[in-house]
């Protein structure tokens, strides 16, 4: 007989009235509603669920509770579905994963005889001579290892997030945790309590562990508590929801599905239970050998025998318990091996030994001896214990096909460890404790090393009334505990018993086995931590939680220290794997657009990433040359039309205002006219330039400031950061988003704007760089005189509201000047003929204003700007200097710079190229570039190397030099009278 | 299977010797202290009595070697780096990469992957070339590789338009790659031990013993421990993530906020990426590790902290875009979050060499970037200590450079912007 489904009174958490079916490997297998994979493929006979990591030895379930990589397959798309806890799905496709084949004939389990020849950490230790070995033998490697596999056509799925709020955050719905809500509600009816639970029901424990030799005890329990839990109004339940990690401030990620929570809670209690822990022995990982709480999971979950005839060996109560439930399963029980000095007195064990099963104490299972496929148990050897670890010669070899170990448990404490908490070894019992918690935490159950099923429920009602209280709830008394936790007999001290051939695993997942680990400390690898790293115990998918306590304890034997001086190794979030969708979630990436964007997509603009922002690149044309050059023909000759919203906008207010500005930025601003614009630099404490734009006095009191579209949320913040210190009377907003603004630009501006203002602006009541407040088509406007682009034209800012309708009154009124938008490409083009810099493109990490030519807005007499005393330093080592250059032709399109092509002289670097472009209105190649101070002198050359290298495969060939000569020329390019702000002037 | 492995098999007991010898007590005086056992101070010891012959040294390690930055960081080699002098350092250092195994005789899990910085807006084409056209000149194979090409080299990328950043091109960097950070502080570490240094874990630095320090920094003649007070020729600083707590105590400041790093792995999964990916703009690098694990990282924290805990809105940005460049990985599983402290330096670049302190030297500053350096930083940090003098390589960094405005701007070539 082998594993199979139990009668229909059986199985708490299956429907039997819902039939489904699903494949593994390509069977068709049959299950129901509620069952987990493992559970049906189980009830079906399939035991052996995957191949484990290193020697693709045939696992099956151990825990029954995804406590361990054992039960890892793959579902359709997803790789590393846990299958002891993934439920099964109508038509649902399970593939085993990690072999070579299929799972029953894995080529890949050669590995296994292998085993002695690869040590621990035997990857270190070979596969790099002769030297480029490691390239042929790496992908060897990488093919082996690795468990599920990703499909690059898996489609990214739907994931979301909510934000909850709980006075009062239960993480477990286990006895302790539905009595700890159930407590936090009764404090006051306006507690908000939350409880969140793992499995899909509520019960924890109560769903599969037995308590009491009659077996009805667990049952009554859940039912009582989970009807006061559901009918209690205070309480919400979150089922099937992991929570999945502390962040500071009681900040917890909860998981459920495709969903996850952000919940804030006052006070938190950790009712998370424990993870049952592995006897180590010979062949301890055979499918078929399980913990006893996974063989209660599978007869008192689903309904689904384990075996036909197991050994059981047993440290505590629990090993009784389950034989108890295995024997009422039809499940022959061929003896319990006590590792205890003596039968246990308690009623289990009393009930055990009624039914005739014989006890043989102070003995331990050995070996499990495989059948001739090795993947399955034949018998169970045993053997008298007799010290910590060892056993006498002399072998009982009894026939069975199922081994149950149950020696002890391991708080779930990961929330606690998460939040700083420390769980220190208590020597007496064998068992991480929960130490002091940090504020407004507190555990109950066993994850608080409380097992007796009263004291769980007392302190879970304890727990939830602190907490409450911690949350600002005062209500009835604190719930009375009796302190009395039992028999502490939980943990076996020493539940490991090496054998000489070895496979006597304690961490599964990794394939380590007790010498591996003592290996590890006898290479030097001592420290806990280095003997983790070394041997990658804990490293794995469960990250230690069937491994640690085990693995610390052998650390500690072979240092010759205790366990506590050997420690613990840190746990990090998060609490079980989590998937990359759900943290995703829906990514909202944010976008922001112009109040005129529509318009320029209307217009056929090709939109380009500027920041956050799109802006216009060009506007139309497969050409993208020739469109910028008729976009910069057009504003030099005519009219064009640019939106500038993307620049950042600063209000600054105040009687400090003029202070304040005269500190951030390197010019002067007290003495600036009301209605005049200034252009602004700003540089940071080392005298970097970091942004530019221009200062409008609109009062005495108040400056309007442009940033750079990317450098505006950083000058915020800077501005805000150094007023922090100085306490100047001055409010600083950021009005980036609340204006918009455009730039008409060229001859024809002036008239333009004239039919949709009142405002005079003709050249003496509107000067040049003079800024008014005035009605543009019946809205608010700002205007600003200014010439980036070196045409007469004017900024016009207005409230982002009207943005469209400005845009529009704009177009329209400059019809018949055959107005027409242009792009950030062109006023890229059009300013380097102007040869005024872009702040990042022309400028760089460490570019100070001396090299980029720009002394002229340094102020000199004031005391302090910031980067002041910096640049002052510098000024006697200037390394470099921005110049203008040009190329007497086009000489062809190919050997045009580029921008960062680099300045060589004698075979060194000497500078670089920031901007380069063929002007079309100068029909020449002009540039900027920073060369050698010595190389700046207008007529001399030098020498740009372009063209230097290409791919070629995964190489790169690094092609011979090919230099182009430039010009140092003067600037401006362009109009260097500044004659073409009035058109009535002669223009080049 | 390989020649090494048999012995293993072949004989019956485990074949290795301790490879980290327990010194014992400290003794009273060493010619050498070294302050800090990760993979920089334990390289500068190897280095010592590899090329020196000087093994009177100690190591002093608060807690348990390698477990600082070295054990922390995501383990990415490259030289692609802006300045000429940043090139021509991390360069010497994947050419001493690349024999560590052999060096060593322990595979340290060299594998070279080939590097892409991806390109998502026009400014960051520009950085791209001209971190390209620096690399080059120094005989280092980088090139900018736009769009269409990236595409045939990593396949596995959305180069959809419909993403928000869409990819327009990338750095490429044929010699990146990444290795066992572990390992590299071991190999080291055991070499060093081997020759005769002495590697005191768990020993706590807590101040040194400086004299003459009337109106200068003065002299430092020892260093006092939590297990007593030892008398050093020389000293070095190599403490990443508490650099200047230690200068502090050495009486010296340093330009430096310490910020957290955060990264994290996911599950291992059968090889699908062998390219190491990293965009500026979103914040993201990943490489898959020889185990199958995706190990990510992203921008350091946004307030300087000395704490390594981790929090859930970075990998919730992390992953948010992780996944527009890999949209097919939302069911892989993250496994493990952690954090280390990086210091960082006004110009991203390192500080090496002299200090206000006679005889005592640092190594410090290394923010993002340190794991990568440490051959090159051993090799250099160990001919100082040996003969007194700062080599070439390393005269850049010195600490001085911020009082003479002589600055090293590495930030453009920082992997994620921090």
């Amino acid at each position: 007989m082998t594993p199979g489904r139990l009668p229909s009174s059986a199985g708490q958490l299956i429907d039997r009235s819902k039939p489904l079916s699903f494949t593994f490997d390509g069977r068709a297998f049959a299950g129901y509603a509620g069952d987990t994979i493992t559970s049906a493929l189980l009830a079906a006979g399939v035991r052996v669920l995957s191949r484990s990591f290193k020697y693709h030895r045939p696992r099956g379930t151990l825990s029954a509770a995804g406590h361990d990589a054992n039960s890892f397959v793959q579902v359709g798309d997803e790789p590393n579905v846990v299958a002891d806890t993934r439920l099964i799905e109508d038509g649902m496709v399970v593939e085993a994963q990690n072999v070579f084949g299929s799972l029953d004939n894995d080529k890949a389990r050669l590995l296994d005889h292998l085993g002695r020849f690869l040590p621990v950490g035997f990857y270190y230790k070979t596969f790099y001579r002769p030297k480029g070995a490691w390239k042929v033998w790496e992908p060897v490697v990488r093919r082996l290892a690795g468990l599920g596999t990703v499909i690059p056509s898996t489609p990214h799925g739907y994931y979301d997030k909510q934000y909850l709020w709980a006075d009062v955050v239960v993480v477990g719905g286990g006895p302790a945790g539905m009595a700890a809500a159930l407590e936090a509600a009764a404090v006051s009816g306006t507690v908000e309590v939350l409880l969140v639970e793992e499995n899909p029901c509520l019960g924890g424990s109560l769903t599969y562990a037995r308590f009491d030799a009659e077996g009805e005890r667990a049952a009554r329990e859940r039912a009582t508590l989970v009807a006061a839990v559901e009918g209690c109004d205070n309480i919400r339940v979150l089922v099937g929801a992991a929570a999945n990690g502390w962040f500071t401030d009681h900040f917890i990620p909860v998981i459920q599905g495709n969903r996850m929570f952000k919940v804030r809670a006052g006070s938190v209690v950790v009712a998370t239970g424990s993870w049952e822990q592995p006897l180590v022995f010979r062949n301890n990982d055979l499918p078929g050998v399980m913990y006893g709480s996974a063989a209660q999971r599978l007869v008192n979950r689903y309904g689904v025998r384990p075996g036909s005839r197991a050994v059981i060996a047993t440290a505590n109560a629990d090993g009784y318990a389950c034989a108890l439930d295995l024997i009422g399963a039809g499940v022959d029980i061929a003896a319990v091996a006590e590792l205890g000095p003596a039968m246990p007195r308690h009623d289990l064990a009393v009930a055990v030994a009624d039914h005739g099963v014989p006890i043989m104490p102070r003995s331990t299972v050995v070996e499990a001896e495989p059948g001739p496929w090795k993947d399955t148990i034949e018998a169970a050897r045993i053997a008298e214990i007799t010290g910590p670890g060892t056993t006498a010669a002399r072998h009982d070899v009894l026939d069975c096909d199922t081994v149950v170990t149950s020696v002890g448990w391991q708080p779930a404490a990961n929330l606690v460890w998460h939040a700083g908490g420390r769980t220190p070894y208590n020597e007496t019992i064998s068992m991480l404790e929960v130490g002091e918690l940090p504020a407004g935490m507190h555990a109950a159950g066993s994850v608080a090393g409380c097992f007796r099923i009263d004291t769980v429920i007392e302190e879970g009602r304890r727990a939830g009334w602190l907490a409450a209280r911690d949350s600002g709830f005062n209500g009835a008394a604190m719930p009375a505990v009796r302190n009395d936790r039992g028999e502490t007999g939980q943990n076996h001290p020493w539940p490991m018993f090496e054998h000489p051939k070895g496979r006597d695993f304690v961490d599964f997942d990794e394939d380590l086995q007790i010498h591996d680990l003592k290996d590890a400390v006898s290479e030097g690898y001592t420290h806990i931590e280095l003997m983790k790293r070394f041997s990658t115990c804990g490293m794995g998918p469960s990250q230690g939680r069937h491994s640690w306590l085990n693995a610390i304890r052998i650390n500690a034997r072979e240092n010759g220290i205790s366990v506590n001086e050997a420690g613990m190794t840190t746990q990090r979030p998060p609490y079980t794997a989590e998937k990359l969708g759900v943290l995703a979630g829906r990514s909202f990436e944010p976008e922001r657009l112009t109040a005129m964007h529509w318009r320029h997509v209307e217009a056929g603009a090709r939109m380009m990433q500027a920041g956050v922002w799109y802006r216009p690149e060009h506007y139309g044309g497969d050409d993208r040359d020739a469109v910028i050059d008729a976009e910069s023909r057009h504003v030099r000759g005519k009219v064009g039309l640019i939106d500038v919203s993307t620049l950042g906008g600063l209000e600054i207010r105040g009687p400090d205002a003029a202070d304040m500005m005269e500190r951030m930025y390197t010019w002067a601003y007290r003495k600036q006219l009301v209605g005049r614009a200034r252009y602004t630099l700003m540089t940071d404490m080392t005298g970097v330039i970091t942004d530019d734009g221009v200062a409008c006095r609109l009062h005495e009191n108040h400056y309007y400031v442009t940033a750079t579209t990317s450098g505006v949320d950083g000058v915020y913040q800077e501005m805000l950061f150094w007023n922090a210190q100085w306490r100047l009377r001055v409010d600083i907003t950021n009005v980036t988003g609340a204006l918009c603004g455009v730039n008409i630009a060229g001859p024809r501006s002036r008239a333009v704007l004239t039919r949709l203002t009142d405002e005079k602006l003709d050249a003496e009541s509107f000067p040049y760089m003079a800024v008014r407040q005035a009605n543009v088509a019946g809205i608010p406007c700002r205007l600003l005189r200014v010439g980036f682009v070196g045409e007469l034209g004017y900024e016009v800012h207005c409230p982002a509201h009207s943005g469209e309708a400005l845009w529009d009154a704009l177009m329209e009124a400059g019809r018949d000047h055959d107005i027409r938008p242009f792009g950030v490409e062109c006023q890229r083009l059009l300013r380097l003929e102007k040869g005024h810099i872009i702040v990042s493109q022309d400028t760089d990490g460490l570019t100070n204003p001396l090299e980029a030519d720009m002394d002229w807005a340094l102020a000199k007499k004031r005391p302090f700007f910031i980067g002041k005393r910096s640049i002052d330093i510098q000024r006697d080592n200037v390394q470099r200097k921005l110049v203008g250059f040009e190329i007497e032709s086009r000489n062809g399109h190919g050997n045009i710079p580029r921008e960062c092509h680099l300045v060589i002289r004698d075979g060194d670097i000497t500078g670089r190229v920031t901007s380069c472009s063929y002007s079309p209105t100068l029909d020449k190649v002009i540039g900027l570039a920073y060369v050698a101070p010595d190389q700046a002198e207008p007529g001399s050359t030098f020498q740009v190397r372009i063209n230097s290298g290409r791919v070629d495969g995964r190489r790169v060939r690094i092609t011979p030099d090919t230099f182009v000569a430039c010009r140092v020329v003067p600037l401006p390019f362009y109009d260097p009278e500044n004659a073409r702000q009035e058109p009535g002037n002669a223009g080049p | 299977m390989p020649f090494a492995l048999l012995k293993y098999g072949l004989t019956r007991r485990h074949s290795v010797p301790d490879v980290f010898p327990e010194p014992g007590e400290l003794k009273d005086s060493y010619d050498i202290v070294i302050v800090g056992g990760g993979g920089h101070g334990l390289a500068t010891a190897y280095y010592l009595a590899v090329d020196h012959g000087i093994t009177d040294v100690a190591v002093l390690e608060r807690g348990y070697i390698g477990g600082g930055n070295t054990g922390r960081n995501t383990a990415i080699i490259r030289s692609n780096y802006l300045t000429p002098e940043g090139v021509k350092f991390y360069d010497e250092s994947i050419r001493l990469y690349k024999d560590l195994s052999n060096d060593f005789d322990m595979n340290i899990l060299y594998s070279e992957r080939g590097h892409y910085t991806l390109a998502h807006t026009d400014s960051a084409i520009r950085t791209m070339r001209w971190r390209a056209e620096v690399n080059k000149h120094f005989g280092i194979e980088s090139e900018l590789v736009m769009r269409g090409e990236l595409q045939k080299m990593v396949p596995q990328l959305d180069y959809s338009e419909d993403v928000r950043y869409p990819i327009l091109g990338a750095l490429y960097h044929a010699p990146g790659a990444i290795a066992r950070h572990d390992a590299v502080a071991w190999g080291y570490g055991a070499g060093a031990a081997r020759r005769g240094v002495h590697i005191h874990q768990n020993t706590e630095v807590t101040g040194f013993e400086i004299t003459g320090a009337n109106g200068h920094a003065g002299r430092v003649t020892g260093v006092k421990t939590s297990r007593g007070t030892v008398r050093a020729g020389r000293v070095l600083q190599a403490v990443a993530g508490m650099s200047g707590e230690v200068a502090a105590m050495a009486g010296f400041r340093l330009p430096l906020k310490t910020v957290p790093l955060q990264a994290c792995v996911s599950q291992p999964l059968k090889p699908f990426l062998d390219a190491i990916v990293v965009s500026g703009s979103l914040h993201v690098y990943v490489s898959q590790s020889s185990r199958g694990e995706l190990v990510m990282g992203g921008s350091t924290d946004p307030y300087g902290v000395y704490m390594t805990r981790s929090t859930l809105d970075w990998k919730e940005g992390l992953m948010a875009h992780m996944l527009e460049l890999l949209p097919f990985i939302s069911e892989v599983k993250l496994l493990r979050q952690w954090a280390g402290m990086t210091d960082m330096t006004p110009d991203f670049a390192p500080i090496m060499g002299e200090t206000p302190v006679d005889n005592y030297y640092i190594d410090a500053g290394w923010g993002t970037w340190g794991f990568k350096a440490t051959p090159v930083c051993g090799k250099e940090n160990a001919r100082m200590l040996a003969t007194g003098e700062v080599g070439d390589l390393i005269q850049p960094f010195a600490l001085q450079r911020y009082h003479d405005f002589d600055l090293v701007g590495e930030k453009g070539a920082a992997s994620v912007g921090h």
